[in-house]
């Protein structure tokens, strides 16, 4: 672009670097601490067979404990921030985020209904996990919002997000229900709500790392046509984009990356907010470089929030509790400084 | 960009028996009517009577229910959103823009249609963003956000997106009815000039009976959804006819100054 020198390219690496170094960094932090160079040779040794044969001891607990949880961590927070920019964008709302059209609640009683289900003793098939409850549960909402929402042959974000907002409420008070019916179990279900990533697997992963790299991909190929639709239905429409498909595809994609990312981590909030919110703050709206900026900074910041209640902080804070007491205070600040420019 | 197709049927869009309507409440009713290019049409009515319905039906927002419309001869239905969107372009009355999208990032946006899917700006792009961005006297305001500008500089930032486009065809949706007249008359200038220079047409909805006077070629009248009077502005801009589609008492004579036919109000009683 013409109008000034172009930092994205270098800023995209500056940040893919930094995802590297907080992951490597991760990995090295835990009970028992294993040098960086360590972690290198056994990641090197089990991809490549080269190098010499590592420690098994460290090897394990690196490649079955550490590893699958801070991957989890990266793609987690990557895929919530890339679709929390997504749906500000298409629902040209600045408070939306991935949670706004109630996919977390959705999965919040998906899981929820398992868990009391198992408090009642009901011996249920053991493919039948929480995971499994809780993505049932999500896509299922987003279905009835979609189709609350789609009597509007526009697909209007105002019918979005108020179908969002009223499924939604009627599935925390369901929930709620849940909640009390779970009675002296209550804690399992609270401790699930608040989001843990201490559950992922590489089974997890195998799921997790196509449909977020996918989805990113999608995102990225039509982030262009995201900047347009900041102008408005209708202008957007006279440049030539079909934005109710436009909509449907985004809306689609994106929350299959959240349903999944909250399947495997619970509910992990103000990431989907406050990244794309803090990044359009320092590097501009352009959605071209602020979806691909959003998934590395929410992958950054996942990882090193996970790293904290998992290996320096006494005892394991529910991560989803630790990113809302440092994203809140973040966001509260940008929101200042914006008024004082005048905004 | 004068002329790039030729045209054998002479009109540029033709709307045959056009109607339609949101639920039973009819908008337009048996419209039918020739748009001819390189003119300037102002189309003119109260509240609610169908302006800003034909300009969504003329560049495919809304589909008619009944009747036909042909866009260079082609039906409309046929036009594929990019293709047109080549063609057409439309300025709204109100341009809101959310986030802090740059004027000439805004600017660039009409050059999308022109674009593959991996294609950027080249060099041309970036001369013809700079053209119309000074066209429209914007081009000090590179890289302010829309959001902050006065209503008349968002307008022209409007207006140069859709010049961007290099459309044939100017849509304004009362585009300057709510600048005051210094930002009014320099955008509907600007917006003349192209149609003497380069032949680009204009239908503009408008609400002001004398800016449409020096600005059009031509008038259409539109009242509860149909066509009531419709020609040049001499032919048409007479007394009788703004009683009927207004229902307002008026006198229309020829003013040395503007160099055309002006109307006068008197408030009834």
């Amino acid at each position: 672009m013409a109008r000034r020198p172009d930092h994205s390219s270098m800023i995209g690496v500056l940040l893919s670097v930094l995802l590297l170094c907080a992951m490597l960094i991760s990995a090295t932090m835990g009970f028992m601490k294993i040098p960086a160079a360590q972690v290198v040779a056994v990641i090197v040794h089990k991809i490549t067979g080269f190098g010499a044969v590592p420690d098994p001891v460290a090897a394990g607990i690196v490649l079955d404990v550490r590893l699958p949880r801070i991957i989890g961590a990266a793609l987690v927070g990557g895929s919530l921030a890339v679709c929390g920019a997504v749906f500000q964008a298409i629902l040209r709302n600045p408070l939306a985020d991935p949670y706004t059209l109630g996919i977390s609640s959705g999965a919040a009683f998906g899981a929820s209904l398992l868990i009391v289900l198992q408090v009642f003793g009901l011996a249920l098939p053991a493919f039948l996990s929480i995971p499994v409850f809780a993505f049932a549960g999500s896509i299922a909402t987003l279905f009835v919002v979609l189709a609350l929402a789609s009597g509007d042959r526009r697909l209007s974000s105002t019918s979005l997000i108020l179908s969002g907002v009223i499924v939604a409420a009627i599935l925390s008070a369901a929930i709620g229900f849940l909640k009390f019916l779970a009675d002296e179990q209550v804690g399992i279900i609270i401790f699930w709500l608040m989001g843990s990533l201490s559950g992922i697997s590489w089974t997890n992963i195998a799921l997790l790392f196509p449909v977020s790299c996918l989805g990113l991909v999608v995102c990225l190929l039509f982030s262009r046509e995201l900047n347009i639709m900041a102008t408005g239905e209708r202008t957007a429409a006279t440049l030539g984009i079909h934005t109710a498909h436009l909509r449907w595809m985004l809306l689609f994609v994106c929350s299959l990356m959240t349903a999944i990312s909250v399947a495997v981590s619970g509910i992990i909030g103000f990431v989907g907010l406050i990244v794309p919110h803090l990044l359009r703050h320092l590097f501009g709206p352009d959605n071209r470089r602020l979806v691909l900026f959003s998934f590395l900074t929410g992958a950054v910041l996942l990882v090193v929030a996970d790293t904290l209640t998992r290996a320096v902080l006494p005892s394991e804070v529910p991560i989803g509790v630790l990113t809302a007491l440092i994203g809140g205070p973040v966001f509260c600040v940008i929101f200042k400084k914006r008024q004082r420019d005048g905004r | 960009m004068v002329d790039k197709r030729p045209r054998e049927s002479g009109a540029l869009w033709r709307l045959d028996g056009i109607g339609f309507g949101y639920g039973s409440q009819p908008v337009l009713d048996d419209f039918s009517y020739q748009f001819e290019q390189g003119c300037c049409y102002g189309v003119l009515g109260p509240n609610g009577s169908g302006k800003t319905t034909l300009l969504d039906l003329l560049c495919g927002l809304l589909v008619p229910e009944s009747g036909a419309i042909l866009f260079n001869g082609r039906p409309l239905a046929d036009w594929r959103p990019r293709a047109l969107a080549r063609q057409v372009a439309l300025v709204p009355q109100e341009f809101m823009v959310d986030f802090d999208f740059s004027v000439r990032m805004v600017v660039e946006m009409g050059r999308y249609p022109h674009l593959g899917r991996f294609e950027d700006l080249d060099d041309r792009d970036h001369a013809l963003v700079r053209k119309v961005m000074a066209e429209l006297a914007i081009d000090g305001l590179d890289n302010r956000p829309v959001n902050r500008l006065s209503g008349g500089e968002k307008q022209r930032v409007a207006v140069a997106r859709a010049l961007a486009q290099e459309p044939e065809v100017l849509l304004l949706d009362e585009a300057t009815s709510n600048l005051d007249i210094f930002h009014t008359l320099s955008i509907l200038g600007a917006v003349r000039g192209r149609v003497r220079s380069e032949g680009l047409t204009v239908i503009a909805a408008m609400h002001d009976l004398n800016q449409a006077a020096f600005f059009c070629d031509r008038l259409l009248f539109l009242k509860h959804g149909r066509l009531i009077s419709h020609g040049l502005i001499d032919e048409v801009l007479r007394s009788d006819v703004i009683d009927e589609v207004y229902g307002v008492q008026a006198q229309v004579v020829y003013n040395d100054y503007s160099g055309c036919r002006q109307v006068s109000f008197r408030a009834s009683d």
